[in-house]
């Protein structure tokens, strides 16, 4: 009696706990996707095409996708509390442009630098406490006037051309080496790992994905919304400042029209890595994985010959899939849901 | 025995609209007082006015007999009033142990302004955990809570308001968007909370779930108390017609 009792219950359940599993391994490859992607292409475009895998062509690949990924670290914590920075491309350029000014008029390594990061850390104050203080519903219309704003006056100030000069330790950082490595590479590393001990140990990375997760959950529970928001701002700025070092390092100048839609890539990058769009959701990896996605497709093309303008086009259809895989996702954890509350009952 | 929290001639005007009109409340450590009425009876005006989400433009609120005002939900909370709103207040992104903490995470050094202290993860989670096991609810803290069924969900909202609320746990229509099991298990969990000496209000339409874990019941009808028994079968028809204003 109780083993058939336990036979009809085995058999009342297991087609729920099946339909779970494979739910889960759905899930788990959804998740997994943006990394699996990434090492394909890797490998593929090593078996196409051999230039690829020479240290040389990894250099290249680290130094031309270090923008992108540092743009992306910032736009990934914009992204995680629903919202979207326009303004980083600008920024990179009037950052440039402004320290490549400071430079002309005084030769300190030290005050160009802050000068750079200064101007970037003070466009996101500027996004951040007006999209707060002005009560505004989404910073998409706020950034995008400040990528008008912010790129008009770096053309502004830099009377629509290229200032030259740079000085050596900002050249040094944005196009150096060692040996193959460019220094921007440990720049990027450097960053990851402090957005990564940020939004995983500190009490503000938890408040971040909290405010991205419910906003109005976030107020009731006594987190400073308003305060998350406008630092998120402000470090997006930052990052981008930094951009725009290694931009003005890498040219030796400063460039008004330096980092020209680049804050699509930076967005690209955040969404092709797997983080949501719609917030709450996302990692370093997320940014990181995003940014050599696109630095490797790129560069794949660029060895192969390929027209730059199919290169704007792959980006793009990336994209897409990118977020189709969000949909997806999304659906597979309704029914993980659904699964599960089958399972309970 | 006496209350633990006590409201007195609680006022509230919103505009030409009468939200609340002289209401006196009362419950006390080990009861579950239910907080019945129509739409626009004034119970969300009180739950909102008792959580501190919204301040009253008179009457008194007391906590052991001592008089307290609210100006935010953290002010509630630091007297130890917890409340389970309708919509639960969750962030579906983060695991349990997380949605426990959130504004009141565990961290340090405390010579550290709050947000870039350090998380004590490891002692969150064991916490959330013993809070959990404590309820008898089964539940890991791996994945994010919104991949959990709406029982759970609300098995976590309930377990996050008893393992902070020291002396009252308001809960707005637990059991509305849940089937009959999952109405079973949050029912359990409001009678575990009396069981803990927890001071519990329950909004609910819900009659027969009212019925069976409710000991006292108090009816708002166009902002103003208009009975308060005991919830039963022989007072069952009487608390219907005063929520409806058939009269007692």
């Amino acid at each position: 009696m109780g083993g058939g009792r336990v036979r009809v219950e085995m058999a009342a359940t297991a087609p729920h706990d099946r339909q779970y599993r494979a739910l889960h391994a759905a899930l788990l490859g959804l998740r997994a996707g943006p990394a699996l992607i990434l090492f394909l292409l890797v490998v593929v475009v090593s078996l196409t095409t051999p230039v690829f895998f020479t240290s040389r062509n990894i250099g290249d690949v680290f130094s031309q996708t270090a923008v992108i990924a540092i743009l992306g670290l910032g736009q990934l914590l914009v992204i995680i509390t629903r919202g979207i920075d326009l303004s980083v491309g600008s920024t990179v350029a009037l950052s440039g442009v402004v320290g490549a000014i400071v430079f002309l008029h005084v030769h300190s390594t030290v005050l160009v630098i802050l000068a750079i990061l200064g101007v970037g850390v003070a466009v996101g104050l500027c996004n951040g406490l007006v999209f707060v203080l002005g009560r505004i519903p989404h910073p998409f219309i706020v950034t995008l006037a400040s990528l008008s704003i912010v790129r008009g006056l770096a053309l502004w100030a830099g009377n629509g051309t290229l200032i030259p000069g740079m000085p050596h330790a900002v050249d040094t950082l944005g196009g150096g080496t060692i040996h193959w490595l460019p220094y921007s590479f440990f720049v990027v590393v450097g960053l990851a790992l402090l957005t990564l001990v940020g939004t995983t140990y500190l009490v503000w990375g938890r408040w971040l994905y909290a405010v991205g997760g419910n906003p109005d959950a976030a107020r009731r529970a006594g987190i400073p919304v308003g305060r998350v928001l406008v630092t998120v701002y402000v470090l997006s700025g930052l990052a981008a400042g930094v951009g725009g070092l290694l931009t003005a390092g890498l040219l030796d100048s400063g460039s008004p029209t330096a980092g020209d839609l680049a804050e699509l890539d930076s967005i690209a990058a955040v969404i092709i890595g797997g983080a949501a769009f719609a917030g709450g959701r996302g990692n370093v990896g997320n940014a990181l994985v995003g940014a050599f996605t696109i630095g490797v497709i790129r560069n794949a093309l660029n060895l192969h010959n390929v027209n730059a303008f199919y290169q704007l086009m792959a980006i793009g259809v990336v994209v897409l899939l990118a977020v189709e895989g969000d949909v997806i996702r999304g659906y597979v954890e309704t029914r993980v849901r659904l699964a599960r509350a089958t399972r309970a009952g | 025995m006496t209350a633990v929290l006590s409201v007195k001639g609680a006022s509230k005007r919103f505009g030409a609209v009468v939200g609340l009109d002289d209401v006196d409340l009362d419950v006390r450590a080990g009861e579950v007082l239910a907080l019945l009425g129509d739409n626009g009876a004034g119970k969300s005006t009180l739950i909102k006015a008792l959580s501190g989400a919204l301040p009253l433009d008179r009457g008194v609120i007391e906590m052991d007999g001592r008089r307290v005002s609210f100006h935010s939900p953290a002010a509630a909370r630091n007297v130890g009033i917890e409340t389970v709103y309708q919509d639960l207040a969750l962030f579906d992104n983060l695991r349990p142990s997380d949605n426990f903490y959130a504004g009141r995470e565990a961290a340090g050094p405390r010579w550290l302004p709050q947000s870039i202290r350090v998380l004590r993860r490891k002692e969150m989670a064991a916490t959330t955990k013993s809070t959990l096991e404590r309820l008898q609810v089964r539940l890991d803290d791996h994945g994010a809570v919104g991949l959990l069924s709406g029982g759970q969900r609300q098995a976590v909202a309930v377990a996050r308001a008893a393992a902070f609320a020291s002396r009252v746990v308001i809960l707005d229509e637990p059991t509305a968007a849940l089937g009959l099991r999952e109405s079973r298990r949050v029912l359990d969990l409001i009678l575990r909370l009396r069981e803990e000496q927890k001071a519990v209000i329950v909004v609910s339409h819900a009659m027969d779930h009212v019925m069976e874990v409710a000991d006292r019941a108090i009816v708002l009808r166009r902002g103003r108390k208009v009975g308060e028994l005991v919830p039963n079968k022989e007072t069952y028809a009487q608390i219907v017609s005063l929520i409806v204003g058939g009269g007692a």
